[in-house]
């Protein structure tokens, strides 16, 4: 009789047995390693062993790799842009208090009206402690860059975009013709064009349509521009949370006696907006990204500032370094709300 | 987040009333650009990012050859070379939105053409730099001038009116070449540097900038000759004549500050000189400032602020900047160029 197989290694050990638990494994575990072995080592000589950390443009040069000393010199005009560097502080506040209400809604105890309120005062005061008035000295809107102006459009795009979705969700499925033909267009209008298109609409055709002298802040005109584009993707996944609602909720909350907006906002709308919690993190990293698209109509986001801190003649050319600290910050905020994506959803998995 | 709107009917109610006025009243009233440039208190200029041109230092302040005329243009309106505001804007954009009212003036090297000056209602100042297709060679070829170029591979960015241009090129002089059309930027340079190309054409400003980023810039040169002509200059909106005439004779200033041999230097010394021209221009003789409604040492000051043509050009994208660009067409009329500047007088 063929005894029981003693337990072996790779049984305890998932990873080992994932790397050299077959044949086949084995060979693509090799082929994995084959390819680091030729790539990791340029790619780390040039990132760390051959890197310039300190000194001037002229020692870079004299290195094949990369030179951090640019992106130590331009640290402040990349964070910041054409942001008045005597007032920098404003800047700094600024992000600190918008990375701050997102720290405090990242956690389902903080969610409620409060939050709600905590975020309409708190991007009022970073656009205010941005562009001034009162006390402050104003800056005006075209010299915003930097980190605040790609946290500003994306959080505050959000933020307006949250009801005007929800709006056109619930319009979606309204009973109404031609309240459900309104929403339909809207959001199929704005989902079939580029963001690009919409950009440029928003800054080229848009002021045309002024009357003569007229103007409307750039700034403004691009989170518009970028809310209205929010809107319509989020209407969709608020949509699909709506539908994943059992219509026995909404009859039981009838027969309680609720009134149909209560009914709504009390039973309907916060079982949807929970199942789609993880869709909204997936768009909202999306949209993190596009606003780097403002670049094409003279802003200067996070990206866009890095690029043009290349263009300095003092230190020409340094494209690489720019774009791999950028892609570095871009990194870290897109990873931690994937992460804390995941963990919401095994946090609220429980009924 | 400002809006501005009915700011329209003021604007249109200065301007008839300037155009009225202007007849009985002296010359120094203004047009609408101009008026509002002075209600604001700062000149908003459109540029570009492009190294040596328009580009922001390590402090966020922008640098380059077309920010200095602005900083001119500051000095001739408020005596103030910091009055200015510089926005940057991409090609797409800028012209409508010099149209939209989003700048006083476009210093962002717009290439000058009747299509624009006809359809779009803009009028242009004198040419800051007079830019063309050129080509960067490797020295060893040994070439000298683009004639010289018979049989030769020529790297060609796709996309570009440098295609039809090259073409139109060997077509006329008769020579042969092959052309390699190459989409990828970063590869464009890598032919020249591996040897798949001989030469590599794009604007020639473009060039210079690529030759200043190859490992090694001397071994290569951006031959004298221009293919194609792109005269580039600032743009202003029509309706506004003073406002045009002040930045005509801001460049103007520079110019003629070089010409005459005046330097950011040594321009105290020449406030000395005998010469009645110097006088005039540097306004020691006060007649011709009171003469156009401008401050008589209108010049002076853009000189001791900015410095002359030559000294603006040299500071940013001469021969000893990482841009290394040769003065060639853009050097003074009596130096076989085609800067000119007419007399003030």
């Amino acid at each position: 009789m063929s005894a029981l197989r003693a337990p072996s290694v790779l049984d305890r050990s998932p990873f080992l047995k994932a790397t050299i638990g077959s044949r086949g494994n084995i060979a693509i575990s090799l082929t994995v390693l084959a390819l680091a072995a030729v790539s990791l080592p340029p790619i780390l000589r040039w990132l760390l062993l051959d890197a310039v950390w300190v000194g001037t443009a002229e020692t870079c040069k004299t290195s094949s790799g990369a030179c951090w000393a640019f992106i130590g010199e331009k640290l402040k005009f990349i964070t910041l842009g054409f942001y008045p560097q005597d007032l920098e502080f404003r800047a700094y506040g600024a992000i600190g208090l918008l990375l701050g209400l997102v720290a405090t809604s990242a956690s389902p105890r903080c969610w409620g009206r409060g939050l709600v309120i905590a975020w309409i005062v708190g991007l009022l005061g970073a656009i205010w402690l941005l562009g001034g008035g009162g006390p402050l000295s104003v800056v005006p809107t075209e010299k915003w860059g930097g980190l605040p102006v790609t946290l500003l459009l994306s959080f505050g795009s959000f933020i307006l975009a949250f009801p005007l979705a929800i709006v056109l969700a619930l319009a979606r499925r309204s009973k109404l013709g031609g309240i459900r033909l309104y929403a339909v267009t809207l959001i199929e209008v704005v989902r079939g064009v580029p963001f690009i298109a919409i950009l440029y609409a928003s800054t080229l055709l848009f002021p045309l349509m002024l009357p003569a002298g007229a103007a409307i802040d750039k700034f403004a005109r691009a989170g518009f521009a970028l809310s209205i584009f929010v809107a319509a993707y989020l209407a969709e996944i608020v949509r699909a949370g709506l539908q994943a609602v059992p219509k026995g909720q909404s009859e039981a909350a009838a027969s309680l006696g609720l009134t149909h907006w209560q009914t709504l906002r009390l039973v309907v709308l916060p079982q949807a907006l929970k199942q789609v919690i993880a869709p909204i993190v997936n768009l909202a990293v999306g949209i993190f990204q596009d606003t780097t698209l403002v670049a094409i109509i003279g802003m200067f986001d996070l990206l866009n500032a890095a690029r043009a801190a290349a263009t300095d003649q003092l230190w020409l050319g340094f494209y690489a370094e720019a774009y791999v600290f950028a892609a570095i910050v871009y990194f870290v905020f897109c990873f931690a709300a994937a992460r804390y994506s995941l963990w919401l959803e095994r946090h609220l998995r429980s009924p | 987040m400002s809006f501005h709107i009915g700011l329209g009917q003021g604007l249109k109610a200065a301007a008839v009333a300037v155009a009225f006025g202007g007849a009985l009243l002296s010359q120094a009233h203004a047009g609408p650009t101009l008026d509002a440039i002075q209600q604001r208190g700062v000149i908003k200029v459109g540029v570009g990012t492009s190294p040596g041109f328009f580009a922001p230092d390590s402090a966020g302040k922008w640098q380059g050859f077309f920010v200095d005329f602005g900083r001119a243009l500051a000095v001739t309106v408020f005596n103030d070379p910091n009055k200015v505001e510089f926005t940057s804007s991409s090609p797409q954009q800028r012209l409508p939105a010099l149209q939209a009212g989003e700048f006083d003036i476009l210093l962002s090297g717009v290439t000058q053409t009747i299509t624009r000056a006809f359809k779009l209602g803009f009028h242009f100042g004198p040419v800051l730099f007079y830019d063309g297709q050129g080509l960067l060679v490797n020295k060893s070829l040994g070439v000298e001038k683009a004639a010289d170029l018979d049989g030769a591979t020529i790297g060609v960015q796709s996309g570009t009116t440098g295609e039809l241009n090259i073409a139109d090129f060997f077509r006329k002089t008769g020579k042969k070449y092959t052309p390699v059309v190459i989409e990828d930027s970063k590869e464009f340079v890598a032919a020249l540097e591996s040897g798949r190309v001989d030469a590599l054409t794009q604007d020639s400003s473009d060039l210079a900038i690529r030759r200043s980023l190859l490992a090694k810039p001397d071994d290569f040169i951006v031959l004298p000759e221009r293919l194609s002509k792109e005269p580039l200059v600032p743009a202003v909106r029509a309706g506004d004549d003073r406002w045009l005439e002040i930045v005509n004779w801001t460049i103007y200033a520079t110019i003629q500050a070089e010409e005459f041999g005046i330097t950011q230097g040594n321009v105290d010394e020449f406030l000395k000189s005998e010469d009645p021209a110097i006088k005039r221009f540097l306004g020691v003789d006060t007649s011709l400032g009171e003469a156009i409604g401008l401050d008589p040492k209108f010049a002076y000051n853009i000189i001791k602020a900015v410095g002359n043509y030559g000294e603006i050009f040299d500071r940013n994208i001469g021969l000893k900047t990482p841009v290394g660009f040769e003065r060639g067409y853009n050097e003074l009329w009596t130096k076989g160029g085609l800067i000119y500047s007419p007399p003030f007088r």
